[in-house]
């Protein structure tokens, strides 16, 4: 019955084969103005490459990030309680471990990818001199036991199996608290005020906090947007137009000066749970606006199936028609999560020394003085090159993301 | 309750008004639907057939007249509605699958979260369902994956999940391909044999002729003419319904 039905090979259409040569003529030497226009670009490519490479080998400031790592990272935290950074970072890097053993897909890629830079890091850190009164683990023997970490956490992760979700899913609600808790003490550990927080890990703490607060926040404002109810319709729409209008810097200025008059006992709340606050609020609203495009698009039979088969609002909102918006608008937001990590640099202005203020401060060391034409270079590319990690990162993830919902709309 | 009850009506529409705006939409609608019955609506488009089946399970409201679906008054009370809803299943024109849940989790939801079954359960009356209209096979795929007509399939599926004792269907074939209609009418016409109530806005006159048992014909907002099919095809009264006929016969 079964007729022999020849398949082809390969999916892919055949493609036609050219050698490098062939190729050359016809894309970058076809006429005479290609040529010209060829051998320029190739000139100013080549000369722009060499001379930085060679300025990178050269260049004299290198030292000033490295030798430096420690305020990069924690800024002023005290030099005895650096175990508790490094307790802090070793939970979360176990719960990815754990996360990716047990979901796969993305989780592992980035846990992977985090194990692969750890282990990088860790040879560097071979070099960086211990501090003195430094109690916690050496850098390098700490970034070793974050890679086993998260490739231990994986592999106990697939042994135990699906046993873990619920515990794990738990332990991720608690890694914040945990976290702000480990850093800042209180129960049984000695308190270490957050004026003492900076670099790397407030910069983290700032974008993790902002995006994990705005998102609820600004998933109720883009619903409340679209509700019946005149009131909360107004008062969103106040609300997040108000907070578009204006720039950010204003609302940190708002949040560092403002709220302490507003707020009873405002003086004594903290700068830095200050300056969480006016991140949330001024992400809030952009996230509003762009959960509110994906809400718009999800077809009006949607909502209609879902109440046919007798679904409450609340439940055709949570179960329908919210996930896919936000299926819908995961680009969007992926894309509004790396600016808001980056304009966390804007803190500067209000007083707290996160990675970009450290990396300012470092510029400014009088031992740097007589380095020939600063430091500044080295020291902003190596923060860079730190920023540029953490974003590419969200990137892939949202690409990753991408992909998968494609795939599963066929 | 009622053992056998073929003369109670299960749907019961008194003059029933709509209006959009200035246009009215609905005039005076009345209907009475027996337990069992099979009720085919048809007529020209905005004729206000759609508009009438869903001013059944409130999709759309009435601004005048009774609407009474096995016993419980349509009115305001949003728990009114609700039970109404548990009550009525709705197949639509452009299927309204959730994209973003497979089959089985489409056929599964309301049954959890509105009946609050064990998804054990579910589960397994969703795979009965699937058997019934013939894609067991493709439950865990996404509706993306699947044909026009097998979608349909799923939604009549979806629909049958909640144990509805009404399934209204507004033009269930429209946006099929033709060679998918007849895997869809066939699931409908297995469905009226066994004893559903069923109230169908469709134009597949062989449909009507072959399962319902009562023809309605609306036009301009208003129930023209309504009799059996043989009544309907051999003998229509009405001008109108003589007309649309001889359009589309």
């Amino acid at each position: 019955m079964a007729t022999e039905v020849s398949r082809p090979t390969s999916r892919r259409a055949p493609r036609q084969q050219i050698g490098l040569i062939e190729w050359l003529r016809k894309n970058l030497f076809s006429t005479w103005y290609n040529v010209i226009i060829t051998v320029v670009l190739l000139y100013v490519i080549v000369q722009t490459v060499t001379s930085f490479v060679s300025w990178m080998v050269t260049a004299p400031g290198w030292p000033a990030a490295f030798t430096n790592i420690k305020l990069l990272l924690t800024w002023t935290y005290p030099v005895d309680q650096l175990w508790r950074p490094q307790a802090a970072m070793a939970l979360v890097m176990l719960l990815l471990g754990l996360s990716s053993g047990l979901w796969g897909g993305i989780v592992r890629m980035v846990a992977l990818g985090a194990a692969v830079i750890s282990v990088a890091l860790g040879f560097v850190a071979f070099t960086f001199p211990d501090l003195p009164g430094q109690t916690s683990l050496p850098g390098w023997l700490f970034m070793f036991i974050c890679a086993v970490l998260l490739v231990g956490g994986d592999q106990l992760a697939r042994l135990v199996g699906n046993k873990l979700r619920w515990p794990l899913i738990i332990a991720w609600l608690l890694a914040y608290p945990a976290v702000i808790l480990i850093l800042r003490g209180g129960i049984g550990l000695p308190v270490v005020e957050t004026k003492l927080w900076g670099g790397l890990t407030l910069t983290l703490i700032l974008a993790v906090s902002g995006i994990v607060l705005s998102f609820p926040l600004g998933v109720l404002l883009a619903l409340g947007r679209r509700s019946s109810l005149p009131v909360i319709r107004t008062f969103c729409v106040l609300y997040i137009e108000l907070i578009r209008g204006v720039p950010l810097v204003t609302v940190l200025f708002m949040g560092a000066l403002l709220l302490p008059l507003f707020l009873p006992g405002g003086e004594s709340i903290d700068a830095l749970v200050r300056a969480v606050i006016a991140v949330t609020l001024f992400s809030a609203a952009y996230l509003a606006e762009n959960v509110r495009g994906g809400l718009q698009s999800i077809p009006k039979g949607q909502v209609e199936a879902a109440r046919a088969l007798g679904l409450n609002v609340v439940q055709t909102t949570l179960l329908i028609t919210l996930p896919q918006a936000l299926r819908a608008v995961v680009p969007v937001l992926v894309g509004q999560f790396i600016a808001l990590f980056k304009d966390t640099s804007l803190v500067v202005i209000i007083g707290l020394v996160d990675l970009l203020g450290a990396a300012q401060n470092i510029v400014g060391q009088p031992e740097w003085l007589g380095t020939p034409g600063g430091v500044w270079r080295e020291t902003f590319l190596v923060i860079a090159a730190i920023y540029w990690v953490f974003s590419f990162t969200m990137s892939r993830i949202s690409k990753r993301i991408e992909d998968q919902i494609a795939r599963s709309r066929h | 309750m009622s053992g056998n009850g073929s003369s109670e009506p299960i749907i019961i529409c008194e003059n029933v008004n709509k209006w959009y705006g200035n246009f009215h939409a609905l005039k005076d609608v009345s209907l009475r639907v027996k337990r069992g019955e099979v009720v085919v609506i048809c007529g020209p488009s905005g004729s206000g057939k759609s508009t009438f089946i869903r001013t059944i399970n409130r999709l759309e409201e009435h601004q005048e007249g009774r609407i009474i679906v096995d016993g419980i008054e349509m009115t305001n009370d949003i728990r009114n509605i609700d039970a109404i809803r548990r009550e009525v299943g709705m197949v639509f024109q452009q299927f309204n699958l959730f994209p973003h849940l497979t089959v089985l989790q489409n056929i599964t939801l309301a049954p959890i979260w509105v009946r609050k079954k064990t998804r054990k359960e579910a589960e397994a009356k969703a795979f009965e369902l699937l058997e019934r209209v013939g894609i067991r096979e493709q439950a865990y795929k996404y509706p993306g994956q699947l044909s026009g007509g097998q979608q349909q399939r799923v939604a009549i599926a979806r629909a049958l999940a909640m144990e509805p004792r009404i399934m209204l269907f507004d033009e269930p074939t429209s946006a099929l391909d033709p060679e998918m209609v007849k895997e869809v009418l066939d699931v409908m016409k297995t469905l009226a044999r066994s004893g559903m109530t069923m109230l169908c806005v469709t134009h597949e006159m062989g449909f009507a002729r072959e399962v319902a048992d009562r023809i309605v014909f609306m036009d301009q907002g208003q129930i023209v003419e309504e009799g059996t099919p043989d009544q309907f095809f051999t003998n229509p009264r009405n001008e109108r319904t003589k007309l649309f006929l001889s359009q589309i016969l």
